[in-house]
């Protein structure tokens, strides 16, 4: 294992951040900022509980979901898209580091900023209602097992890129509605028959659910279905992933 | 020691006793593109440790896709290549820390430090930090007062120094410049061929590209010669110039001649546009006709000498001369 390579692009991204630190934080401070006052404030006061749990208090889990699943994709999609789109990627070709190093370096690092982020969220929410995380243990654990798969993921989807149109695309047609369609705003119990059918085909509601669950120990499906379902999107990532350094996709011809 | 610990240590004893004769070993490589695009043809070709290898050819010739063969930007088609007794497919990790790239293009990204992205090279190709040697490459390139500066304020010429930065940060035994003087003023030139000697002189070997043939003339110890994909000629520099090269005594004469004379008309001898002076075209090889036979010659004929010169083919007219003959094929 090449310690210093790894370290070197780990640091190069997250540097990356720190350029733009301002908007790196404010971003989700503003926006959760928003959520609180327009999901938990305006709409909240007409709902009071949700299986035991104050509104405000049950979409914290879903605002930080949403903001790891989509920061992973798009700070992982972009580390590894814009070396490609400048072509400083032929450094990172050229050096004696193995294709599951590079992926280290550049997912590892997503995955930090996309935490640290949900991090923030979870402070900025503390000053609009209180609550207690039930399994600490358990929520560090899915966030940082949804970090690095969302990452990995993104890290595909900008390995896959060709222009910045499709960098773009993924998240904007898949993750965001998935993760909004997941349950992060609402319980299944909530929505009508149908609609709860089709809520449990989405793979990121599992995901949500699981995380809620460690807040509050309550959830509309146990975790350990949650985990499998992390588990098995980590598995898929993997493979494709694998598959494209096998075949040298996109990058090396 | 494990075992492979043991061949590693072996090898390096030969290469510094002088026993791994190749830096570099290119054994029959060829690169298809899509749409069978043929770049490079069956090429073989042997780099010695401490020297400065120039090779040149037109655009399109495949300099730039041999060389990223080499450093793994690209793989080719079939041959094998070993850096330093080692294959660059199998035994990547250890070819490639040993190589610095210089590449043709400016692939930087905008808002980075001078300082940072070189750093960044360094540690990349498995480095832990040193401070002080980075200082002084950034010294010896003229960059440590642009340190801080980021890379879109840079002219194209600072740039062109932070990837010869980026190459030479990890301590590489071989660096590779693909043309690396382009658009570059000739005081930068100067002292990047300075920059390279100096490198030689340390025990680097040297592989670089150009189109500024005066360059492989003024620096190189061997050229090679590449057109549409296939080595035409692999020889050392001086070797080249005394087999191809024409020497060319130049004879003004006082008065005007209609026409050479009998006496002196050959193959190799022509009369220049004003009629007031002969050319004779040595080959370095071939007719060893020496300046005082010349000037025999003319005396002979009666006709009255103004100046005599003589004019060598640069590398440059060899050049042309082999692309041009090639060709014609
Ligand atoms: N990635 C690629 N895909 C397809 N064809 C390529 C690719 N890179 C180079 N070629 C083709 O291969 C041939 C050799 O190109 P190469 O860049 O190696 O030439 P070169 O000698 O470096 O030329 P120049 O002096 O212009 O830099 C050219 O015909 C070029 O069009
Ligand atoms: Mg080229």
């Amino acid at each position: 294992m090449n310690f210093n390579s790894i370290k070197s692009i780990y640091k190069f991204e997250m540097a990356r951040a720190l350029r733009t630190i301002m908007q790196s934080i404010l971003a989700p401070v503003v926006s959760t900022c928003l959520y609180f006052i327009v999901f938990g404030a305006a709409i909240g006061s007409k709902i009071s509980e949700l299986d035991g749990i104050s509104y405000g208090a049950f979409i914290i889990p879903g605002l930080m979901m949403l903001s790891v699943m989509t920061t992973s994709v798009n700070y992982a999609a972009f580390g590894i898209y814009l070396p490609k789109y400048t072509g400083s990627i032929y450094e990172v070709m050229s050096a004696p580091i193995s294709a599951f190093e590079v992926i280290i370096g550049y997912v590892g690092a997503a995955a930090t900023k996309s935490i640290l982020i949900s991090f923030l969220i979870l402070l900025t929410a503390t000053a609009f209602v209180s609550f207690d995380i039930r399994h600490p243990i358990w929520m560090l654990v899915l966030l940082i097992m949804t970090g690095s798969t969302f990452s990995l993921f993104g890290f595909i989807i900008g390995l896959w890129a060709s222009n910045w149109e499709r960098l773009q695309l993924i998240p904007l047609i898949v993750i965001t509605p998935l993760v909004f369609l997941g349950g992060s705003f609402y319980s299944t119990s909530m929505l009508p028959g149908f609609w709860q059918t089709i809520t449990k085909l989405n793979p990121i509601f599992y995901i949500i659910n699981g995380f809620r669950w460690s807040f509050f120990g309550t959830s509309d499906v146990p975790i350990g279905v949650s985990i499998f379902f992390m588990a098995a999107f980590l598995l898929l990532c993997i493979a494709v992933v694998s598959i494209i350094f096998r075949t040298g996709y996109k990058i090396r011809n | 020691m494990n075992s492979i610990g043991f061949i590693e240590h072996i090898l390096f004893q030969c290469r510094v006793s002088g026993f791994l004769k190749y830096m570099i070993s290119i054994q029959n490589i060829s690169k298809v593109y899509d749409q069978n695009l043929k770049a490079l043809e069956e090429i073989s070709l042997e780099i010695e440790p401490g020297e400065i290898f120039a090779l040149l050819g037109p655009n399109g010739a495949g300099k730039t896709t041999l060389i990223s063969s080499i450093c793994g930007l690209t793989r080719q088609t079939s041959g094998l290549i070993k850096v330093s007794g080692f294959d660059t497919l199998e035994d990547y990790k250890k070819t490639r820390s040993l190589i610095g790239l210089v590449p043709q293009e400016f692939p930087l990204e905008n808002y980075e430090s001078v300082i940072e992205t070189v750093k960044f090279t360094r540690g990349l190709f498995g480095k832990s930090s040193n401070p002080s040697y980075i200082e002084k490459v950034l010294k010896s390139l003229r960059l440590w007062e642009k340190r801080s500066t980021p890379i879109i304020a840079l002219s194209g010429g600072m740039k062109r120094r932070v990837l010869i930065a980026k190459a030479l940060s990890h301590e590489p035994e071989i660096l590779f410049l693909d043309e690396p003087t382009s658009g570059v003023d000739v005081q930068l030139r100067k002292e990047m061929w300075d920059l390279i000697i100096e490198l030689k002189k340390r025990g680097v070997t040297v592989i670089l590209t150009t189109h500024y043939i005066k360059e492989a003339e003024m620096i190189a110890d061997r050229v090679g010669i590449l057109n549409r994909g296939r080595l035409l000629l692999v020889e050392e520099k001086k070797e080249l110039i005394k087999k191809f090269g024409k020497k060319t005594i130049s004879v003004e004469l006082k008065e005007k001649l209609h026409s050479i004379p009998e006496k002196i008309a050959e193959e190799k001898v022509y009369l220049s546009e004003d009629r007031h002076s002969i050319f004779f075209e040595v080959s370095n090889t071939k007719n060893k006709m020496s300046l005082s036979d010349t000037i025999k010659m003319i005396a002979e004929t009666g006709l009255s000498i103004n100046d005599i010169n003589t004019t060598e083919s640069s590398l440059e007219d060899i050049f042309l001369e082999i692309i041009a003959e090639e060709e014609m094929r």
